[in-house]
């Protein structure tokens, strides 16, 4: 998965790119069945996997975007994002070695089957009923913003 | 052989989302950006996934508020693609670029 995350980064190409991030989302995928959570797993492959990485190509390819020429680098930003980003991971793994409950074991599940999908609906439609609810308004004013977003003409 | 503990999990999320944050910092290709925010967004899945399996309750269930609440962030994520690549096209259209070092003034 981080082998994945790393390619998508470096790569040049934009669809070597995109293609190595579906990579990672299917590893992703498979970490979350790992961790008994079927339903967020398969809805991470058909989601994601599916559908953003579909949409993602396609812009690629309407765009026609080619590979990258080497620019001249800013190297004063090469050289701010590459200390910010390596000392964000350092006081990540500091700050992981000094977590507690991080050095536990998983527990067992105390049950035979997982019925997974109907305690995730049954958790969605009761404690969290109005924040789904209002996540149905958000993709309705998404759907509008893009097909007003893409019929207008920008000057 | 060891068990596998939390540790892991959160170490593999933290570093997903050091590299959509290095990606978002060095690169300048708007497209991929776009795409190194969706690695963070998905680090921060892991973490919250992870958390719901540690944490299990009294009747031996996972914790399915996070995964509820991945849910929801998966929901706002693919809208959110869908948004910012209506805005990358309309852009594109306009200036014939996705690098960002091109794209300079506010208002066109």
């Amino acid at each position: 998965m981080l082998a994945f995350g790393v390619s998508v980064v470096l790569n040049r190409d934009p669809v070597a790119s995109a293609l190595s991030l579906v990579g990672s989302f299917l590893c992703l995928a498979a970490l979350f069945v790992g961790l008994d959570a079927f339903f967020i797993g398969v809805i991470q492959i058909l989601v994601y996997a599916g559908a953003v990485m579909v949409l993602f190509l396609f812009i690629i390819m309407l765009l026609d975007l080619r590979a990258e020429k080497r620019r001249h680098f800013n190297r004063l930003a090469l050289a701010g994002g590459g200390i910010v980003s390596v000392a964000f991971a350092a006081e990540l793994i500091h700050v992981l070695a000094q977590f507690p409950m991080g050095h536990l074991p998983f527990r067992p599940l105390g049950v035979e089957k997982l019925d997974d999908v109907r305690l995730v609906g049954t958790t969605l439609f009761s404690n969290f009923n109005l924040p789904f609810q209002v996540v149905g308004v958000l993709v309705l004013v998404a759907t509008v913003g893009v097909v007003v977003l893409s019929r207008r003409e920008l000057k | 052989m060891n068990s596998i503990i939390l540790n892991n999990y959160l170490l593999a999320s933290g570093l997903l989302f050091t590299l959509g944050f290095a990606g978002v910092l060095l690169r300048r290709n708007i497209i991929i950006i776009f795409m190194c925010l969706e690695l963070m967004l998905n680090a921060a899945n892991l973490s919250l996934v992870a958390f719901s399996r540690f944490h299990v309750g009294a009747d031996g269930l996972p914790n399915y508020n996070a995964q509820v609440l991945v849910f929801f962030i998966i929901t706002v994520a693919a809208a959110e693609v869908a948004v910012g690549l209506a805005i990358i096209v309309a852009l594109y259209r306009a200036r014939q670029t996705t690098h960002v070092e091109d794209i300079q003034s506010l208002k066109f």
